[in-house]
């Protein structure tokens, strides 16, 4: 699996990241650094192994749905870049 | 003054107690050291006026008789900790100017128990790196340094934590610990760091890097005051869905207690090729003491360690592209306009925002998770993580705790390994097995490479043995005797 310059152009879409073009070359070569030495994984076997996602073994606790906290608008909007009447603004997204 | 800033938070604390000293004189004596080491760039942020009033309440306190276990100890805070009031970055640019309404659980029961903030401190960005180099404030630097030489790390991601603790620029300091990061910088600066076992502080307000392998934990200058901040560190909190209820073990006992009977593990897969000679001599001299205090030597294996690294690399980056999707440019941090829409600006933000290394694991972590990829890679991972934790349980069986070098090397010059992102993460080679499989893991200074640099052992144990961890821990260092300091007028010239 070799990663190219389509293929970051793809990944930096999905991440949400502006590659510019003149660096893709360059990060692709990186990234298949990085994925040559990861795939020794592919060495072990796994067939007969369950993924391992919780190291603790707890199952999530649950709490009763009630409202515990709340009214914190100012809060909430104190670190935004930009906010108007309680909202945070945003580039227009409908016409 | 001088001398206040040779005690350890213990000594202090009885010192404080006796009112021999105040906790304004002792914090007075951290903000003035703090200054005087300016050029390690240890502090981001200095909140001189926040410590002294907190120095002032804790001096009422001790008048009144209602001192906390931490009561006017001076600590250092990893910019990775929300703070109220206080602006943190977790060292990127996207983050600056952040200045949280909360107070991350952790820092939260360090203050309810008395300790003074001295500031924030410098780390890799969002905790990605293994020198402090990928900081958008510039890399922590280690007050060690060899005759002459340049300019060393101080190892990462804690860097400035570790080197602040080490410099006596902070009596203590909070870390974070994903693949190694109090581990590993505690090891290059000649001080004690421990990661304590998965969920047993809370991640609530803690920047989040990887969440299946994040753990706060304390750096300090030795093993008694581990515990002590530790234990006030810990403990469950239900606004983290991971947080453990358990219990913690009596550790005051445990640093009394002798390690005779105790049975070590000595894992041979931690030979390594190349590794430093002084690293190979300390470790059997590490296991040399542990026998003559009784500790019987048990030779295990943990046949999977050579796949830690590049499984860490698969989880590691997947679940940081996932955690670091929230910087958008809308809630908090730094917006660059670009573009017409809404995706533009999102793309023209991060990019600007998110450093090199923090990007190119964004990438990886996309990568890993996409349509197609996700079986081979991220779910391959987890299944050899599995493998890996199951190594450890098995040896668990048969051994109380195993002993380890902490790292492959000791410090190394800042700027040398920057090119090849491999180098830097072999780094971590003995420090990540321990975050995959969610036990804790101490770095106890325990001797010199040829050229005078501290070096350090790692003690695991099983998972909520912290008691084991520092019954062995604090063998070590009295077998050890390690009492160097970086030289403080070598500071002073800097």
């Amino acid at each position: 699996m070799s990663v190219d310059k389509d293929t970051v152009k793809k990944i930096a879409r999905l991440a949400r990241l502006d590659v510019p073009e003149e660096r893709q070359e360059q990060i692709a070569g990186e990234l298949n650094a990085i994925l040559s030495w990861i795939e020794e994984l592919g060495e072990v076997d796994t067939s007969a192994v369950e993924p391992l996602a919780s190291v603790t073994g707890h199952s999530l606790p649950l709490r009763t749905d009630k409202i515990t906290d709340g009214n914190k608008v100012d809060d909430i909007l104190a670190n935004a870049p930009e906010q108007a009447s309680g909202f945070f603004v945003v580039p227009k997204v409908v016409e | 003054m001088e001398n206040y800033l040779n005690l350890t938070a213990t000594q202090a604390r009885a010192a404080l107690q006796k009112k021999e000293i105040s906790a304004t004189e002792l914090t007075h004596a951290y903000i003035q050291a703090a200054e005087a080491t300016k050029a390690l760039n240890n502090y981001v942020c200095m909140t001189a006026d926040k410590a002294l009033e907190m120095a002032a309440s804790s001096d009422k306190r001790i008048a009144d008789g209602n001192a906390g276990p931490l009561e006017g100890l001076p600590i250092g805070v990893k910019d990775l900790f929300c703070t109220t009031g206080v602006e943190t970055t977790a060292c990127s640019a996207i983050l600056k100017g952040f200045v949280p309404t909360y107070e991350s659980t952790v820092t939260s029961q360090l203050w309810r128990d008395g300790a003074v903030m001295l500031g924030k401190l410098n780390c890799d960005e969002f905790a990605m790196g293994s020198a402090n180099e990928t900081s958008v404030f510039g890399p922590a630097v280690n007050p060690w340094s060899t005759d002459g030489g340049a300019d060393l790390a101080a190892g990462g991601s804690s860097g400035g934590s570790a080197s602040s603790v080490a410099a006596g620029s902070a009596l203590m300091a909070t870390g974070t610990d994903t693949g190694g990061s109090i581990r590993q910088p505690a090891a290059f600066c000649g001080v004690v760091g421990m990661k304590p076992t998965y969920g047993r502080c809370s991640r609530w307000g803690i920047v989040a890097f990887a969440s299946s392998l994040d753990q706060a934990g304390p750096f300090t200058r030795d093993v008694a005051d581990s515990a002590l901040m530790f234990a006030s560190m810990a403990g469950h909190d239900a606004k983290d869905s991971t947080s453990a209820d358990a219990a913690l073990p009596d550790l005051h006992a445990a640093l009394q207690a002798s390690v005779k009977g105790m049975k070590i593990g000595i894992p041979k897969e931690y030979v390594m090729e190349g590794m430093d000679e002084a690293i190979t001599a300390l470790w059997q001299q590490g296991q040399e003491w542990l026998v003559e205090a009784g500790a019987e030597l048990v030779p295990i294996s943990l046949p999977h360690t050579r796949y830690a690294l590049p499984t860490y690399y698969i989880i590691a980056p997947a679940e940081a592209s996932s955690n670091l999707a929230r910087y958008d440019g809308v809630r908090y941090g730094a917006r660059v306009e670009a573009g017409q829409s809404l995706d533009d600006m999102y793309e023209a933000t991060r990019a600007a925002g998110f450093g090199d290394e923090v990007q190119r694991r964004i990438m990886i972590g996309t990568y890993a998770l996409s349509a197609g990829y996700y079986d081979a890679y991220y779910l391959k991972a987890q299944q050899v993580r599995r493998l890996i934790k199951n190594d450890f349980d098995e040896a668990f069986e048969k051994v109380d705790a195993i002993l380890t070098p902490a790292t492959p090397s000791a410090a190394f010059p800042l700027g040398v390994k920057q090119d090849d992102p491999i180098t830097m993460y072999l780094n971590d080679v003995f420090t990540v097995p321990a975050n995959l499989a969610g036990i804790p893991g101490i770095s106890v200074p325990a001797g010199y490479s040829d050229t005078g640099l501290p070096l350090g052992l790692q003690v695991l144990s099983g998972a909520f043995r912290e008691d084991t961890l520092y019954k062995v821990a604090a063998c070590l260092e009295k077998q050890a005797g390690f009492t160097g300091q970086p030289p403080r007028h070598a500071l002073a010239a800097r």
